[in-house]
């Protein structure tokens, strides 16, 4: 639905805008750049992990228990003779998974909370702020840890749990934009010509608050991948025999720690590597998509800068 | 102001409640309660007759139904009693009594060590702006948020003991008896939160230093002709710190919660085991005590930092 605003609202210059925001993200966001590079590798490799995987997550090569890494089994294998570079290739998907669709769902309640607590507001939004003050005051893992033991681990009820206390958290941001956007002359307006609040919502509020949702959903991807890495790691993740990163650095790895490092050490990089890159692409998209957001000085970063120095040498001759 | 601390203090009650209700539900919504549990404890040791289930469950208070027992609860809670731990029969209180100090210590220590790494490569970064230093300077930071603390944790277990045999003491040196290795036993899981809360400040600490660099009152600095250093501390630094302190008091809650992962993974008996603790052994009045301490401290914690914030920086108006 909202997808389909966007493209009514930008008519037939969606495309080219897009493809304006790739280029620009490459001219003046390095680090944005390097970061969609590995935010789409991984990606890549989650998709495709069967056909890079030199070996299943699960077979066991019971004659290699433990092997350090070597041309056979890159990353070493495991105390069951997993191979380690496999299960990290399989654990990207876990992780890609995670991210994207508890991230999914944790926008849509933060959507829907904090639009009607927002638009609405009065009593209602006292109450259900509250609730998600509540909510907010909690310690999150700690709650996260409550939440799997009464429902149970598996891989689709983590992505559950970890959208819906997300989506509660994020609520607030949605909600305050929503509340701004109220005094804006154009709601005034849609209200004075009679418009129904759903069609406000639908064409006015939908539509503004997309940009935001946009890089809170690229915000939340790597908190939400690091959670469900937390949360494995303690044992209250995606269970067993599936290749988690988070899970693979838990139980037997830091039983074996000592006599097989690896088995902690490449999960962890991989996970990290991720993080890192959709970390800093995310930076870029809302820096490209958001000024209002950004703390650089103008539109365009680096260009003003040079450009001043070629107008005005003086002010910056401290740099 | 007084008006603005009361009407927050009452918008806390509702907030309080809230939290008082799911903390009392949720960890009691957990199938495998703590009457099953004590029975098969029980039960390796002699017979538990469905008679002395009964006794047990009367023990407990857990024979009448729950919203008695919430009222129960609250009761005690307004009396200044946090309850028994249902396992040992002791106030809830004499636990936190020694588990405190430790996650106060841990968390203390990483909240200076996060401002000390955080707050030099954030000021050089916004003064380097779009720079290679601030390109390197901004990837540590997200490097830092990027790097789940539990997988740094490992390594820094694995590696100094594969290498120099090092392992950290596994028993809590109390710092009365040994300040100097009490300080070398929090001194490494302090540093690594201490990193993953300093890449936060960092961009925080970057972002309000272009901002106020920007500012009229910099340009006069400026213009009468000051050095770069006197500049920046004298007249920068002052008011790009305001922020910091919204940014000590999101870490604030650390003091309180501690943290589940880092106290777990280095044995320090904090407050993050005692609950994690209490919830796999359902001690349902240790968990819900725990969690309320938190949340009242979180709210009293928020409070303070905005009223902090408003004595520092008198442009903020309260209304």
């Amino acid at each position: 639905m909202a997808e389909k605003l966007y493209q009514n609202t930008t008519g037939i210059k969606k495309r080219s805008k897009f493809a304006d925001a790739a280029i620009r993200m490459v001219k003046e966001k390095p680090l944005g750049t390097i970061g969609a590079v590995i935010t789409i590798f991984m990606l890549l490799v989650a998709i495709f992990a069967n056909f890079i995987a030199p070996h299943g997550m699960n077979d066991m090569f019971t004659d290699y228990v433990m092997v350090p890494p070597s041309a056979k089994f890159l990353f070493g294998t495991d105390n069951l003779g997993r191979d380690v570079f496999s299960r990290v290739i399989f654990g990207a998907r876990i992780s890609v998974i995670v991210g994207l669709s508890a991230t999914l769902i944790s926008v849509l309640i933060s959507t829907i909370i904090g639009v009607v607590s927002g638009y609405i507001g009065g009593k209602l939004d006292l109450i259900v702020q509250r609730f998600v003050d509540a909510f907010m005051c909690l310690p999150g893992l700690v709650i996260l840890m409550i939440l799997v033991s009464m429902i149970g681990p598996g891989l689709w009820k983590i992505i559950f749990i970890l959208g819906i206390t997300q989506g509660i958290n994020g609520s607030r941001m949605v909600r305050g934009i929503v509340f701004g956007m109220k005094e804006n002359a154009y709601l005034h307006s849609a209200l004075a010509i009679g418009s129904s609040t759903w069609s406000i919502l639908r064409k006015h509020v939908l539509p503004n608050i997309l940009a935001p949702i946009i890089i809170i959903f690229t915000m939340s991807v790597p908190q939400t991948i690091l959670a469900e890495a937390g949360l494995s790691f303690l044992g209250f993740g995606i269970p067993p025999p599936n290749p988690s990163w988070g899970g693979m650095l838990s139980g037997d790895a830091r039983t074996y720690m000592f006599q097989a490092p690896w088995m902690a050490l490449w999960p962890g990089l991989a996970l990290s590597i991720l993080v890192y890159g959709v970390n800093m692409f995310g930076d870029a998209v809302r820096d490209i998509m958001d000024p209002r957001l950004r703390g650089g000085a103008g539109r365009y970063g680096i260009k003003v800068k040079r450009h001043l120095k070629n107008v005005y040498p003086a002010p910056d001759a401290k740099e | 102001m007084r008006n603005y601390i009361f009407r927050r203090l009452l918008l806390a009650i509702p907030t309080i409640f809230f939290v008082s209700l799911l903390v009392f539900t949720l960890i009691r919504l957990v199938p495998g309660n703590v009457l099953d549990i004590m029975v098969a404890d029980y039960g390796t040791i002699g017979q538990v007759t469905p008679m002395d289930r009964a006794a047990i469950k009367h023990a407990l208070g857990m024979d009448v139904p729950i919203y008695v027992q919430y009222g129960k609860w609250m009761d005690q809670i307004f009396h200044g009693n946090l309850g028994e731990s249902l396992w040992k029969q002791t106030p809830v209180i004499d636990d936190i009594k020694v588990r405190w100090p430790v996650t106060f210590e841990l968390g203390l220590l990483a909240i200076i060590i996060g401002q000390i790494i955080a707050l030099p490569i954030g000021i050089y970064s916004a003064l380097r702006q779009d720079t290679w230093g601030d390109y390197v300077a901004r990837s540590i930071a997200i490097l830092f948020i990027a790097v789940p603390g539990f997988w740094l944790a490992t390594l820094v277990i694995v590696y100094p003991s594969i290498w120099w045999g090092y392992m950290p003491p596994f028993k809590l040196i109390q710092f009365a008896a040994n300040p100097l290795g009490n300080l070398r036993m929090f001194i490494v899981p302090a540093i690594i939160l201490g990193m993953g809360m300093s890449g936060g400040t960092m961009r925080m600490t970057r972002t309000m230093m272009l901002e106020v660099m920007r500012q009229d009152y910099i340009r006069t600095a400026w213009a009468k002709g000051l050095k770069e250093r006197i500049v920046v501390i004298r007249h920068a630094l002052k008011n790009a710190l305001i922020p910091i302190v919204t940014i000590i008091g999101q870490q604030a809650p650390v003091l309180v919660g501690g943290t589940v992962i880092i106290e777990s993974i280095y044995n320090l008996p904090g407050m993050g085991r005692l609950t994690i603790d209490a919830i796999s052994t359902r001690d349902y009045t240790v968990v819900s005590a725990c969690l309320l301490i938190f949340s009242l401290a979180l709210v009293l914690i928020n409070l303070i930092t905005d009223v902090t914030y408003g004595y520092l920086d008198p442009r903020i108006h309260y209304n």
